[in-house]
């Protein structure tokens, strides 16, 4: 398969499904399990959806950029947006018992859940965030 | 594959029969404008049927919660019926597993309203 793939997208809805879509077509080609297959499908919509509301605001000016990498051990994701710029570590507990009833703010919990690393960077302006799923051993070729 | 919503009266419970995506955007709309038009209309007790709901994102367990409290704060009663395996996943990881009544038999279900 493609080791590298990248796309630009609008900040629009649409191309947070496009996101996802893109995200299962390399998962699959990468060999993983359709249940993961569906977890970092699931990891990049929120990512692209953070990417395009909060990040560029659905500015029509800005784009959002999702690149893919697969090698020996990992996928490496990589979403970029042209926002004002996030604090990763000011991120509210979502499971925090005052949280818990709240009507957003799991995205990026869900994300952490479904990879096994995630990291994030300010740009100046804007933010990247690096998703990092590893092969299991057996789909390994 | 967009969000369809239809309801049914069930022995004065509002089974919602849901079915597609809810996610940021349409499938959660139509979820948050169901809730409101039923409560409006003084239907509290609510249960819904997500066996054919194929996908949930953040926004949509948002949504669910939302509804959660809506119907709550009103006096009601908001159960969920058939929750597929993703779904209850979902639920589980985000710790509301035990904040929602979740049911897997619709008379059942029904019966247990207030």
């Amino acid at each position: 398969m493609t080791n590298r793939v990248s796309y630009t997208l609008d900040s629009t809805l649409d191309s947070v499904n496009t996101a996802e879509s893109t995200a299962v077509k390399f998962a699959a080609g990468a060999g993983f399990s359709e249940d993961e297959q569906s977890n970092i499908a699931m990891a990049v919509r929120e990512a692209a959806v953070n990417a395009v509301l909060h990040g560029n605001a659905y500015d029509p000016e800005k784009k959002f950029f999702l690149a893919y990498e697969n090698t020996d051990d990992s996928i490496i994701i990589t979403i970029t947006d042209q926002g004002q710029g996030l604090d990763a570590s000011n991120i509210p507990d979502p499971l925090a018992p005052e949280n818990l009833m709240k009507g957003s703010g799991r995205g990026i919990f869900l994300i952490r859940a479904f990879m096994d690393e995630v990291k994030f960077q300010n740009k100046n302006p804007g933010t990247e965030i690096t998703l990092i799923k590893k092969h299991a051993k057996e789909e390994r070729q | 594959m967009t969000m369809k919503v239809s309801t049914r009266q069930v022995n004065g419970v509002t089974v919602v029969d849901m079915s597609g995506r809810i996610t940021l955007g349409e499938g959660s709309v139509i979820l948050r404008d169901t809730i409101r038009d039923l409560l409006s209309r003084g239907n509290k007790k609510i249960l819904l049927n997500l066996g054919d709901v194929t996908y949930i994102d953040s926004s949509g367990i948002g949504e669910l919660v939302s509804a959660f409290t809506s119907v709550r704060n009103q006096g009601g009663e908001l159960k969920l019926l058939n929750l597929t395996k993703k779904v209850h996943d979902l639920l589980q990881i985000t710790k509301l597993y035990t904040v929602f009544d979740i049911k897997d038999d619709e008379t059942a279900a029904v019966g247990a309203f207030k």
